[in-house]
């Protein structure tokens, strides 16, 4: 789904006003918090075509009542088409980017506390010949400071509209309204200088900087402060420890029991709605399929929404660069950076919110690779599946007195098998399709500064409909296809024990492919429905076995171990550590990577391995127990 | 943390080079030289204000010394040595202090 900046056709006509604006600025130039002060929940959030950056398009009304629409383009420092970013926000400019119209003005955000980096890019745009308002954001922090510019100086060296702004309170937006109705009035830029390099525009900033008697303000005395302790050689790994379990803690100890809860009532409430629906297959559809299949999406909201107000709050903070400073030295043994870690880290909680937490990545390379990794780490959905086996198969002996049984050595193993095979794969990767030589780590420390609600609110918004709309519809579809392999073919109106049904052939017909992994068919048919979230597994084995897993648990472990060989079973865990059985992983990688491309690779990568490294522990295992 | 234990802290390299701004000792500035790098890597320290003949501060270590925040005109950078090292800088006559 592409996503169309502005739907209804340009009125030539008309002619007077502006109609699609783009908004470009470096990063941290504030230029998303502008863009979310003027349009507020009137946006929509889309990729374009064929890369994996992201769009937001907006909306607001010029003095007469028009839509325009403002194009949110990716952080940029320079138009040199070098990084896909910057081909982006190039083809946008121009009007190349297929599905977006060629932009009527464009509205230049710059940081006003680093004028001098940050006027290289308004000259590059002015160049361009678009009307063009250039807005100094941060003007409360310039004052404050005690940084000093000639606005009007500005604006007549360069040509176009200036205005110092401040996006967090809104000081001189009133800009951009005067900028929309100015649109009559066809501005023109002066002549600037034409020079091709880097320094060559830097050096003409600076001229300019100069003229309009530009005083760069004090870094911040609290930012000082702060970082002498975030970034102090004890205290600052002491506070990131802190940080990191923290956030460890609310998506576990938080979000985890949440998400239970939810799936409770939607058990529930599912339950009641079939009551109320005459028996058949009607009803299987809606409370089996349609209800399941929306409960399994909202599951991972709760997740997603804390681990983004987290996020949130860290990287408006400030917090988050210093973390990924002081992360980066261990990082960069597998060839990612600091950048990387708690995404990773959130992944051991569930991989989905990880996945999407990975856009503070700025390295595309870096980004796909995290991505790829992340289902490698224990995410939660394996750990009932993880003690089932365990507890069938493995006496608890203590090991270290009462610290360490046997069974928790086991799971800690497989905790630990998990994180090598995701080392050995971003190193594989690292080392070969998504090297990245030539972007090394670099990263821009902004100065700490308190976040906002509205700001936090927005992005909990954003990212919640990003993941129900686009990633939802995917896990849904995939919901209801699994239902029907589990109802289907229908016995005089009733749907058949799952032993007769389409799943169950399919489990059959995959057996001679799982024989060599130790596995019947019935466990074939659990790694089936297990796509559909991990831990379904042990509802499917109670179904087949006619064992209610909740009250007869010891029951279903008794009949596992009927079902396998202790090799088996090692193999079976192994299976669920490497293998990508989840459809939400897939759909979000989908839907992050904007295409098929990558998560198919994973899916393909992840389930190879799984295989191989189960066949081999089955063979190996098998060798010493019989 | 788990990360370090498993693979080991890794050994300090000292190479003594004392053009670059790897060499340079926390708090110490000098002036930004030529670098010795890829066009685009060189161009975006430039796009974030890591211009040549700037005074440069080195402002802050990670706590294990890799990497390290640098200063440039109030803008704070973080790289890692493998990119410092390849920066010339020139030293100042005595140690100054940025901001």
């Amino acid at each position: 789904m592409t996503c169309h900046a502005v739907a209804r056709p340009r009125e030539e006509a008309l002619g007077t006003s502006y109609r699609t604006i783009a908004v470009v600025g470096p990063p941290n130039s504030g230029k998303t918090t502008l863009f979310n002060r003027l349009t507020r929940l009137r946006q929509k959030v889309g990729n374009f075509p064929g890369v994996t950056v992201e769009h937001h398009t907006g909306y607001v009304r010029d003095s007469e009542g028009h839509e325009v629409a403002l194009i949110d383009l990716p952080g940029v420092y320079s138009l040199t088409p070098k990084s896909e970013d910057e081909k982006v926000a190039v083809d946008v400019l121009t009007g190349q980017m297929p599905g977006t119209p060629h932009p009527d003005a464009v509205i230049v955000v710059l940081n006003s506390t680093n004028l001098h980096s940050h006027l290289v890019l308004a000259g590059r745009v002015i160049a361009l010949g678009l009307p063009t308002l250039v807005l100094l954001n941060m003007a409360d922090e310039l004052r404050k400071q005690g940084g000093h510019v000639d606005v009007l100086s500005l604006a007549r060296q360069l040509g176009t509209p200036v205005a110092l702004v401040s996006a967090t309170t809104g000081e001189g937006i009133v800009a951009v309204q005067n900028f929309l109705s100015s649109a009559t009035a066809s501005p023109e830029p002066l002549e600037l200088p034409v020079v091709g390099s880097t320094r060559g525009y830097r050096e003409w900033a600076v001229k300019v900087g100069t003229n309009a008697k530009y005083r760069r303000p004090a870094t911040p005395v609290w930012t000082q402060r702060l970082d002498s302790i975030f970034l102090h050689r004890t205290w600052g790994a002491i506070i990131f420890g802190v940080v990191v379990v923290g956030v460890f803690q609310t998506i576990f100890a938080i979000g985890q029991p949440l998400s239970n809860l939810l799936q409770h009532f939607l058990d529930v409430s599912g339950s009641q709605i079939g009551n109320h629906l005459p028996q058949g297959m009607f009803s299987s559809l809606i409370v089996n399929g349609v209800w399941k299949g929306t409960g399994s999406v909202l599951v991972f909201l709760p997740q997603i929404l804390l681990l983004f107000l987290v996020i949130g709050i860290l990287e408006d903070s400030g917090y988050l660069s210093r973390a990924a400073v002081i992360a980066d030295r261990t990082m960069s043994r597998v060839g990612l950076n600091g950048k990387s870690f708690i995404p990773l880290l959130s992944a051991y909680a569930c991989a989905v919110p990880a996945i999407m937490a990975t856009r503070t990545i700025e390295s595309k390379r870096d980004r796909i690779a995290t991505i790829l990794i992340a289902p490698f780490m224990t995410c939660s959905a394996r750990l009932p599946v993880y003690t089932m086996v365990i507890a069938a198969f493995l006496p608890n002996r203590p090991v270290l007195g009462v610290f360490l049984g046997t069974r928790a050595l086991a799971m800690l193993g497989l905790y630990v098998l998990g994180f090598l095979m995701a080392v050995f794969t971003a190193r594989l990767l690292k080392s070969s399709i998504l090297k990245s030589k030539d972007a090394p780590f670099i990263l821009e420390m902004p100065p700490y500064r308190w976040p906002t609600l509205v700001s936090l609110g927005l992005r909990l918004v954003d990212r919640g409909k990003a993941f129900l709309y686009r990633a939802g519809t995917v896990i849904m579809l995939v919901s209801l296809l699994l239902w029907a392999a589990t109802n289907f073919p229908m016995h005089r109106g009733q749907p058949p024990a799952v032993q007769d049904s389409v799943v169950a052939w399919v489990g059959h017909a995959i057996e001679p492919a799982i024989r060599p992994l130790g596995f019947d068919w019935k466990i074939g048919v659990g790694l089936l429905t297990s796509i559909a979230a991990r831990e379904v597994i042990i509802a499917t084995l109670g179904t087949l076995n006619g064992i209610d897993p909740q009250s007869h648990a010891v029951d279903l472990q008794a009949a596992l171990k009927h079902e396998l060989t202790p090799a088996g079973a090692v193999a079976l865990l192994v299976f669920f550590a490497f293998a990508m059985q989840c459809m939400s992983t897939v759909a979000v990688v989908r839907r992050e990577t904007n295409g098929w491309k990558w998560p198919v690779l994973q899916f393909g990568y992840m389930t190879v391995v799984a295989y191989v490294a189960a066949f081999a522990a089955y063979n190996i295992v098998g060798h010493f127990i019989h | 943390m788990i990360f370090n234990f498993i693979f080991g802290r890794r050994k300090k390299q000292r190479k003594h080079r004392a053009s670059a701004l790897a060499d340079l000792q926390l708090g110490e500035s000098a002036i930004l030289g030529d670098m010795e790098l890829a066009l685009p890597v060189a161009e975006h320290l430039m796009n974030l204000g890591f211009v040549p003949g700037l005074e440069v501060t080195v402002a802050r270590s990670s706590p294990g010394g890799d990497p390290r925040v640098y200063r440039v005109e109030g803008i704070e950078v973080a790289m890692r040595r493998d990119l410092s090292r390849h920066i010339h800088v020139e030293l100042l006559g005595a140690p100054a202090f940025g901001d």
